[in-house]
């Protein structure tokens, strides 16, 4: 571990420099790399780690986007309080889907369309609603300034992105090497083993959908305030939540770094081919080569980058000493 | 009192009656066998004693205590556990990985939960595999390893669902020795076993189960001469000829 834990020393102090040496646009493009890392990282708690899988995220990101927005625009709260109120927000509209998912015991698929539905009942809802815009979106006003969570240029959002990626690292870390991760990982693992070895499933579950819904709409605020623009298309509908499933498969689902990882090859990668196939005329061949990527991280990676990387690393780190 | 008592327990899926008013007594420190041809229930009763399925009537008290409505995990942490016939390990974890999961049913800290894992290993005998993951062990290795994990979260009463089914020869030696290990360290034991000389080896009372109901009680060695059981496993007509 030690070795590990210096190397991300090293590799943070570099990410904290870069912004000396590299233009905006390039920051731009980390600071989606961090966001999406930070979203998988997220995503990645509830179906990563504790296993009913999510495809309704993007209804956390838009609870967490929509209110902290309107705290500010109307009552002028500043987002960095409005987040913590969307997060408790999402959380509890988390809790309330997975009270009825858990409780009534939907398990796999089903449990996947009861979160897809949820996901379009709250996209439906706010394209709807007058004060949120409805079918026009709304327009978040430009206010410079740290406290109104507004900057001109990318590189606050680069500190701010940077700081999501440590915060949700060490978040989860902090639940990997705890009974709560344990347990999680338990009941991914084998629900009625865990159970009947004294794991309260159902409590587990809610622990995990809770903390996997607060902080992706801590990042919802964050997007609000870096796109100036709210849709629902484009904040809640289900591609958003593919999006954000996305790098965590292709690094490594259930793993630490695996978000991470994903979103530093493949958010790059979409920003740079959107642009060039753009500039050529081709619109849309970004995602076609998306989908083949993530055929071939399928093929060749199964169970994602970060387990095929920790077992080249295996011999050097020798053997993990976690539980 | 007994450590674990049935009263009349009944679990019906639609007309079929899986479990029909079974009664017994379990003493502290006894191991006791549950018998019966497939299908005759044995599962379903350990599902509907472990919480896994709610009784339709009758009672099941354990250390005392009418514990119907439990759910498994609350009946674990009661002092009750159970193997699966089918074994279950977290395939992704090592067996240390495994069995500490368990042992945080009573340790407090991680820390804790794993130096009483890597006991519960080397009782069983798994000490070689600590960190072998467990999709990789054999179904001898993954029964220990099941067993393991059961122990490891401290049980006053273990139920076991066939963990000698599959087993070679050698293996079912070793696991009646260990089993003998548990019951002489306080465990009470109530097995489901179908390798009779598994059972005869452990049990000093076995409880004998046919479509749903207890048809007989007692004596491994006079159990097996009772016409009731005879019918029960071979039918009518050998019962008959022996009789």
């Amino acid at each position: 571990m030690k070795i590990i834990y210096s190397f991300l020393s090293i590799l943070l102090l570099i990410l904290l420099l870069l912004p000396n040496f590299v233009s905006d646009y390039i920051l731009g493009i980390f600071v989606l790399i961090f966001f999406y890392a930070y979203m998988g990282q997220s995503w990645n708690v509830l179906t990563g780690y504790a296993g009913p899988i999510s495809l309704g995220h993007s209804l956390y990101l838009g609870i967490g986007a929509y209110i902290s927005t309107k705290l500010a625009m109307s009552l002028g709260v500043t987002p960095w309080i409005g987040m913590w109120v969307g997060g408790i927000g999402a959380a509890l509209v988390g809790l309330a889907i997975g009270f009825l998912g858990f409780r009534f015991g939907l398990k796999g698929v089903y449990f996947v369309l009861l979160t897809i539905a949820f996901g379009e009942i709250g996209r439906l809802t706010v394209l709807h609603l007058k004060p949120l815009g409805h079918m026009m979106g709304l327009f978040v006003d430009f206010k410079p300034g740290l406290g109104n969570f507004h900057f001109r240029g990318n590189l606050p959002y680069y500190y701010i992105a940077l700081g999501f990626v440590v915060f949700s690292l060490i978040v989860v870390r902090a639940l990997e090497v705890s009974k709560w991760g344990r347990y999680f990982v338990a009941l991914r693992e084998d629900e009625d083993a865990a159970e009947s070895l004294g794991v309260n499933v159902f409590k587990y579950k809610m622990i995990a959908i809770g903390i996997s819904s607060f902080m992706t709409a801590l990042g919802g605020t964050f997007y609000a305030n870096y796109i100036f623009y709210l849709h629902p298309t484009s904040v809640m509908s289900m591609w958003v939540s593919i999006e954000i499933i996305m790098r965590p498969i292709i690094g490594g689902i259930g793993t630490l770094f695996g978000p991470l990882i994903g979103s530093l090859l493949l958010t790059p990668l979409s920003e740079i081919a959107r642009s060039y196939f753009t500039k050529a005329g081709l619109e849309g061949i970004h995602i076609v080569i998306y989908g083949l990527l993530l055929i071939a991280a399928v093929l060749f990676f199964p169970g994602g980058i970060f387990a095929y990387i920790k077992k080249i690393l295996k011999p050097i780190l020798g053997e993990s000493k976690e539980i | 009192m007994p450590l674990l008592e049935l009263k009349g327990v009944n679990k019906s899926f639609g007309g079929l009656k899986a479990v029909s008013q079974v009664s017994f007594d379990l003493n502290g420190g006894e191991i006791l066998g549950i018998i019966g041809p497939n299908g005759a229930g044995k599962t379903t009763l350990f599902n509907v004693i472990t919480g896994f399925l709610k009784t339709d009537s009758g009672e099941v008290w354990f250390n005392g205590e009418n514990i119907v409505g439990l759910k498994p995990h609350q009946v674990c942490q009661k002092g009750m556990v159970r193997t699966f016939q089918l074994v279950k390990p977290f395939v992704e974890l090592t067996v240390l990985e495994n069995v500490a999961v368990a042992a945080l049913n009573r340790a407090k800290t991680i820390k804790e939960a794993r130096e009483k894992a890597i006991r519960t290993i080397d009782l069983v005998g798994l000490k070689e595999k600590t960190n072998t993951l467990s999709s990789g062990l054999t179904l001898g290795h993954r029964k220990r390893l099941e067993l393991a994990r059961t122990l490891a979260t401290e049980p006053k009463l273990l139920l076991l669902d066939e963990v000698m089914a599959g087993l070679t020869p050698t293996e079912v030696d070793e696991l009646i020795r260990l089993l003998k290990e548990v019951n002489h360290r306080g465990v009470t034991i109530l097995l489901i076993e179908h390798v009779m000389r598994g059972l005869m080896a452990l049990s000093k009372r076995v409880v004998v189960l046919n479509y749903g109901q207890k048809i007989a009680e007692g004596v491994p060695g006079e159990v097996v001469k009772d016409r009731q059981v005879i019918e029960a496993y071979l039918g009518e007509e050998f019962a008959g000829a022996q009789g």
